[in-house]
């Protein structure tokens, strides 16, 4: 073992039990206001017939009780603010705190959605702002902040491709997708009505312009291309792709969970793209807060702006601001205008770095991962020669005679103090090891981390069985996924009915 | 290049050099040699910055300050999907934990236990809240987890065409419900209220026949009427279709009947209520939980117990192969990101509440919104009830004289009264809803009433009253 | 490992010809590949299928396979038990882990398949 400190505390709480399992009879962790009013029996109100018992399998918990149960499980999590958290493709950078105190300004977080336009132009003001930083950086011509996350926004942006066919009177059926693409675009074209015709990636990981052809009809609506993608590789032809979609009459859309790699560099809408979403908790440092909430705001080029879902924002000549929908929207995709608070910190990020410093964010995550590259390739195998932006994959090759797979190596990370790498993706890539630093890093946590890929390695033919039976220092070992799936146990019940069963 | 410090970015320029060095590069240019120069930026894009956190604050509180902030410059009675609950000051301090807020979904159990663990309390109270057995660890927001769930019985009773909904539902649960299905063979139906505002059980009756897949019918609807959920259980039961119950105002599940106990199939609804701000909309948390034999339908994430290596209690991501990351097109849904720190908020705002707090939060809404809905009708000669059905903290209002210039008037007064009907609901163009809760204390509660009083008295009302 | 008695498709099912029935499940190389299976989904009794038709899916912790049956005809029973406890298509795949019966509607569909020799050269270019 290295001599980084730990990241796991020594004591984990190990046992904390559910909020039901320490709930006791008359505690409560808030205090409420007198109703003020004069109160009626709730029978003269509300039928007893549309009402609900007691609420008695609620828990009852003093705030003391319940702030101890969430900090005593909060430290079972590996977090940023603990290190490095290199997981691939999921751009796990610093969250800016400043971000996280702005959003709480009453004047922005009390805001009801639907107050009058006059009484919210501070809202809409910080939502042209944000829409026309994101056409600067992207290149588009517009951008709707409306998306919920990342896979909304891609959902919105192959709609909006079905919507152009549509105004044209065609009905084309098939979207093209790489091999290597997330498995949220198949998904979401799925959604939208269409079928997938898989690209297949070349020995490069890339797409040629031949294999576009070769998949190319009348029925192609468009493709779908992650830049850089999945294997942190650039899309060197996809200048020439976007030239020939467009030629037949389809559409380009880009997968702009990446943009990382190049934000501030290049921008989308000088490369042919027709949409592109962004994840706004990704390059834009909104927390990930263990599964959102996120923001995939879509931009379109202007062969697919007028289609663009929910509203955008318009400043009238007089100054002041409105939310208007495009002439032939898709329509809206959630409530309300957006997810407007993972807006606020991402326009804070974006003030707060500046045009120069959001290039040299693109320039220090590719710098990053480089470095990773070249410490670790003579020790693990990489799977592509080709130059890497954002993120480096090694495949699971030289583990291949010791009995030590992808999986061990993650686990074991996490005895030395790191969160694993994503893991068995790309799918092309045999045991993928996917590894993403961001810019976020220092050159020591960098250097710890290869420390410790470099001892695993060793450890996996020196002591093979202590990787295949990592992690040991974690707050609680290997899970037992089989089970959990076999014989879902999705809630807590109480005892008495778990003995009835 | 990549010299300039920068609060946010480590590598110094010793590291810098370092580093190339290491890469064998001469610049951090070389390494972006397979971006085509066609499409290559010469110079840094026109973005303001970089700005200190003073300049920042400055900037924020400057647009903030545009605002009119309810319970500041104005007492706002607003709801229609999004109510103003007040937050436990704990609920942020633990919010704040770097340890829940700045890390991944949880796919590897053994260092996310925290997240796992707080994920499967939230399913566990959903369910509770819900009175059905399994839900899942959340949807973006009521509005797309509603289409997923019209999809989700898609999925369960292949070969039908037709959702039943009623337009008692939110205006925009349903547009957004258009949006997810406009390019599938699904076919959307929908169905009126009654003179009591509540869906015609009649006409819903007659809309559901042999190809119908789902009845949805939302409580307390957008009129804020509470309706029977045995209507949707007893129309989609009639053609073996399943039932959706809707919810927008999640603490009304605190005292109303649940779907599980009146029959539903499915629940699904917004969580925003229990302690997160209305924020202008977003991020909220939907919640969304079925019957047992549906869980494999079901989409999004779900949390499961299981054990370690050792025999201990642990939690993991389970029954992922529903997932699109596994099954790519052929998934439940194509969700990926979702709204864990909502829903983590939610936990924590139901765990301080509690059994106790929880119903009398909403007896205190009940409470306020039948006095404030009696002051108002007593109030003024133009205003009355549109329906007369029970309610629990919303009601639609009918005025004699148009609504805008109403509520235009009552802001003058310092009194956001209520969000029209009309753009929404041609025929109901005379009528707002009005939303109270414990927000609203008894002194804007005075205002209110004032002011509607002066407004039927005078024809208009004396500003200055608010700011 | 593969018993010469039974037949292999290409997809990875052996069929095992009893009279007018085929008894159809996944070989050892399917399982091993899949890893631990947690779900497993069979058609219906009844239900009519032609050869390669996707019948039913097969779920591990990680991966989806659908799973064909190589020889057209009716579905007269399924295996109940491994539903319950899919588990046993880990443990013992060529036996105990039958997944369903077919009364098959033409011997060509037969001829299409592999030997356990063949079988056993086919799954070398696999690995």
């Amino acid at each position: 073992m290295t001599d980084r400190p730990s990241t796991t505390p020594e004591i984990a709480w190990r046992n904390e039990p559910l909020l039901f399992e320490r709930s006791r009879p008359g505690r409560v962790g808030v205090m409420l206001p007198p109703s003020g009013v004069e109160e009626r029996p709730l029978d003269e109100l509300i039928p007893a017939e549309l009402r609900r018992g007691d609420l008695e399998e609620l828990p009852e918990l003093s705030e003391v009780d319940v702030i101890r149960h969430f900090t005593r499980i909060s430290r079972k999590n590996y977090a940023i603010d603990l290190g490095l958290y290199p997981l691939g493709s999921c751009t796990m950078k610093h969250n800016p705190r400043i971000n996280e105190e702005v959003v709480r300004y009453p004047g922005l977080s009390q805001i009801h959605p639907y107050q009058p336009e006059e009484t919210v132009q501070g809202c809409l003001e910080l939502m042209w702002h944000l829409e026309r930083v994101l056409v600067e950086l992207t290149g588009m011509q517009r951008v709707s902040l409306h998306p919920s996350a990342g896979a909304q926004g891609e959902l919105a942006g192959v709609l909006m491709i079905r919507k152009a066919l549509e105004a044209r009177g065609e009905n084309r059926r098939y979207l093209l997708i790489p091999d290597s693409a997330h498995g949220t675009n198949p998904a979401s074209a799925y959604m939208a009505g269409f079928q997938v015709k898989e690209l297949v990636s070349n020995d490069r990981g890339t797409i040629d312009l031949e294999e576009v052809v070769r998949e190319m009809s009348d029925e192609v609506a468009g493709a779908m291309i992650t830049v850089p993608n999945t294997l942190g590789v650039f899309e060197d032809q996809i200048v020439e792709i976007a030239d020939m979609l467009h030629e037949k009459g389809a559409f380009l859309y880009c997968d702009g969970a990446n943009f990382n790699a190049y934000v501030g560099k290049a921008r989308p809408g000088q490369m042919g793209v027709d949409v592109l979403h962004m994840n706004l908790h990704k390059t834009f440092t909104t927390p990930h807060g263990g599964g959102g909430p996120g923001a995939g705001p879509v931009a379109a080029s202007h062969r697919l702006a007028d289609h663009l879902p929910g509203s955008l924002v318009e400043r009238a000549e007089d100054g002041t601001f409105r939310l208007r929908t495009p002439s032939d929207s898709i329509g809206r995709l959630r409530s309300f205008s957006s997810q407007f608070g993972i807006l606020t910190r991402a326009l804070c990020y974006i003030l707060s770095m500046g045009g120069r410093g959001l290039a040299q964010v693109a320039e220090n995550a590719v710098l990053n991962a480089n470095y990773l590259r070249k410490a670790l390739e003579g020790t693990y195998h990489l799977a592509h020669e080709t130059p890497s932006l954002h993120e480096v994959v090694f495949s699971d090759r030289t583990l291949a005679d010791t009995g030590v797979t992808t999986l061990d190596v993650a686990k074991r990370l996490m005895d030395y103090g790191f969160h694993p790498p994503t893991i068995y993706f790309p799918l092309i890539v045999h045991g993928a090891l996917m590894i993403e630093p961001t810019e976020t890093e220092g050159k020591e946590e960098l250097d710890a981390f290869v420390a410790a890929m470099k001892a695993i390695a060793r450890e996996a033919r020196e002591s093979p069985e202590l990787v295949r039976e990592a992690p040991h220092e974690t707050p609680v070992r290997r899970c037992d996924e089989a089970r959990a799936a076999r014989q879902p146990v999705l809630r807590w019940w109480p005892a008495e009915e778990e003995a009835a069963e | 290049m990549g010299s300039d410090s920068h609060r946010y970015l480590p590598t110094g320029s010793l590291d810098l050099e370092e580093m190339l060095e290491a890469i064998g590069v001469a610049s951090v240019d070389d390494l972006f040699s397979t971006l085509p120069a066609a499409v290559r930026l010469t110079e840094p894009p026109a973005v303001e910055g970089p700005l200190s956190d003073q300049e920042l604050r400055r900037f924020f509180r400057g647009l903030a300050s545009r605002n009119l902030t309810p319970g500041e410059d104005v007492a706002a009675f607003l709801g229609g999907g999004a109510y103003r609950h007040e937050t436990p000051a704990s609920l942020d301090h633990l919010l704040y934990r770097a340890e829940f807020f700045s890390v991944y979904t949880p796919y590897q159990p053994e260092v996310s236990q925290g997240t796992l663990q707080a994920i499967f309390e939230f399913q566990t109270l959903i369910s509770m809240l819900t009175g059905l057995p399994v839900a899942n660890a959340s949807m973006y927001d009521g509005a797309s987890g509603f289409a997923e769930a019209v999809l989700m019985t898609d999925r369960v009773k292949r070969k039908r065409h037709k959702a039943v909904v009623s337009r008692g539902i939110h205006p925009e649960y349903r547009a957004t419900l258009e949006s997810y299905v406009q390019n599938l063979d699904l076919e959307v139906v929908e169905v009126g209220w009654d003179e009591q505002g509540r869906t015609d059980a009649a006409a819903l009756e007659r809309a559901v026949d042999d190809d119908t897949l789902c009845v949805a019918v939302q409580s307390p609807n957008h009129f804020g009427v509470i309706e029977p959920w045995e209507v949707a259980a007893r129309a989609a039961s009639s053609c073996d279709a399943l039932s959706i119950a809707v919810v927008t105002e999640a603490l009304s599940l605190a005292m109303l009947r649940t779907p599980g106990d009146a029959g539903c199939d499915i629940a699904v609804g917004e969580g925003q209520s229990f302690g997160l701000p209305v924020g202008f909309g977003g991020p909220y948390v939907g919640f969304l939980a079925t019957r047992d034999e549906f869980k494999r339908a079901i989409p999004g994430r779900l949390v499961g117990e299981t054990v370690d290596a050792e025999g201990r209690r642990a939690w993991v991501l389970t029954l992922a192969t529903r997932e699109q990351h596994i099954r790519r097109e052929k998934a439940t849904s194509n969700i990926c990101t979702n709204q864990s720190l909502c829903a983590l908020a939610a936990t924590i705002y139901l765990a301080l509440h509690g059994r106790v707090g929880l119903a009398r939060l909403a007896e205190i809404n009940v409470q306020r919104a039948a006095t404030v809905r009696r002051r108002l009708f007593e109030a003024g000669d133009g205003l009355e009830a549109a329906f007369r059905g029970p309610i629990f903290n919303e009601f639609a209002v009918r005025s004699a004289r148009p609504v805008d210039e109403v509520l235009a008037e009552m802001r003058e007064a310092g009194v956001l009264a209520g969000v029209p009907l009309g753009p929404d609901y041609p025929e109901l163009e005379d009528c707002w809803i009005t939303a109270v809760t414990e927000c609203n204390p008894p002194e804007e509660i005075d205002r209110l009433a004032a002011a509607a009083a002066r407004m039927a008295r005078t024809g208009t009302v004396e500003t200055g009253a608010g700011r | 490992m593969y018993p010469e008695e039974y037949l292999y498709s290409r997809e990875h099912e052996w069929v095992k010809v009893d009279g007018e029935i085929a008894v159809v499940g996944i070989t050892e190389f399917a399982q091993t590949e899949l890893g631990e299976v947690v779900f497993v989904e069979l058609p219906d009794v009844g239900q009519l299928f032609d050869a390669n038709d996707e019948v039913g899916t097969i779920e591990s912790v990680k991966a989806v396979a659908e799973f064909y049956t190589p020889v057209a005809g009716e579905i007269v029973e399924i295996n109940e038990i491994i539903v319950e406890s899919p588990e046993m298509l880990n443990d013992d795949p060529h036996q105990d882990g039958w997944l369903i019966r077919v009364r098959y509607s033409s011997e060509s569909d037969l001829a299409e398949l592999m030997d356990a020799a063949a079988y056993e050269k086919f799954i070398e270019g696999e690995e």
